[in-house]
């Protein structure tokens, strides 16, 4: 399996993406946002960073680059999964390829912290993920707040649209473990073969890192469960 | 024709500005009786079209399409001939 990662001018988790991909065995094959052709991958994901120094939005003006047009026809025709991690999914939100957007943090602060995420629904495609299931990653972000139009929030979870919600440590969403002031602690969202998260799975890789809950988020994205 | 575009970019009133209140908490402690502060974004920018009704239409896609994102901001255009 060909894994493709997208970096953008102002990228900076591409690398680790990387290398957290061939931690786990698949062939990672770093891409340009420059570049329309998408290399021959069977999936891609679009990291973490700042691309174009957050100009306008984030990820707005990324989510233009000429690679997406590609992308987006790759989703369209072939059903290939995305995956946008951080400012991917700000990109993916703004692309219109998943619902919502992603606005400034409640406190006005940026946040570095990690946090544990409840799976609500499992996204297409994803192997060895049970809703309930419950994830230690870390957070970094200014933008991760995210918001949807009124009537918007109910048929995200009647369609199964939410992915993760930001919980306490035994599985409990609510107010008080809400870091950044997205709508029903809305941390990540899918939309048919494209999901979006604003944790870092590719920091969460390794017992020495604080957790290892990374592999299994991204080995469950790539449909290989958690073995 | 050339025409001048201003695109004024608002939060929506439901969407938090927590830059905003910071703002308006900084006038507060400075004396003023501000409250209720937003901070919004303006773009100009000079556009060639035929005449004044393609050019507002132009500028309303664009405001539409990027420069806005309709989820959670409002936009309010402007066009003038130079």
């Amino acid at each position: 399996m060909r894994v493709g990662v997208i970096s953008f001018p102002g990228s900076n988790c591409d690398q680790d993406t990387l290398s957290a991909l061939g931690a786990l065995g698949v062939e990672a094959v770093p891409l340009w946002y420059g570049e329309k052709s998408l290399a021959g991958v069977d999936r891609l994901v679009l990291p973490g960073g700042f691309s174009y120094g957050d100009y306008l939005r984030s990820g707005a003006l990324a989510a233009r680059a000429p690679v997406m047009e590609t992308v987006e026809r790759a989703i369209r025709d072939e059903a290939m999964p995305v995956l946008g991690i951080c400012n991917g999914f700000q990109i993916l939100c703004e692309r219109g390829l998943l619902p919502g957007a992603l606005r400034p943090n409640a406190s006005g602060e940026f946040l570095c912290t990690w946090e544990t995420v409840r799976v609500a629904s499992v996204p297409l495609g994803f192997e060895g993920l049970a809703a309930g299931d419950l994830l230690r990653m870390p957070i970094a972000h200014h933008e991760g707040a995210f918001s949807v139009e009124p009537g918007g929030l109910a048929p995200l979870f009647q369609n199964g649209q939410v992915f993760l919600q930001y919980s306490d440590s035994v599985g409990q969403v609510h107010a008080l473990t809400n870091p950044n002031g997205s709508v029903a602690n809305i941390a990540g969202v899918s939309q048919g073969s494209v999901t979006g998260l604003m944790p870092h799975p590719e920091r969460a890789m390794a017992d020495y890192l604080g957790s290892v809950d990374g592999r299994k988020l991204l080995r469950g994205w790539l449909g290989e469960g958690d073995r | 024709m050339t025409f001048n575009v201003v695109v004024d970019v608002a939060w929506k009133e439901e969407i938090l500005d927590p830059a905003g209140q910071s703002t308006a908490k900084v006038l507060q402690q400075m004396g003023y009786a501000a409250d209720n502060l937003r901070i919004g974004k303006q773009i100009r920018f000079q556009l060639q079209a035929p005449d004044v009704a393609q050019a507002e239409t132009a500028a309303r896609e664009m405001a539409q399409r990027l420069l806005a994102n309709p989820v959670m901001e409002t936009y309010a255009v402007r066009v003038v001939a130079e």
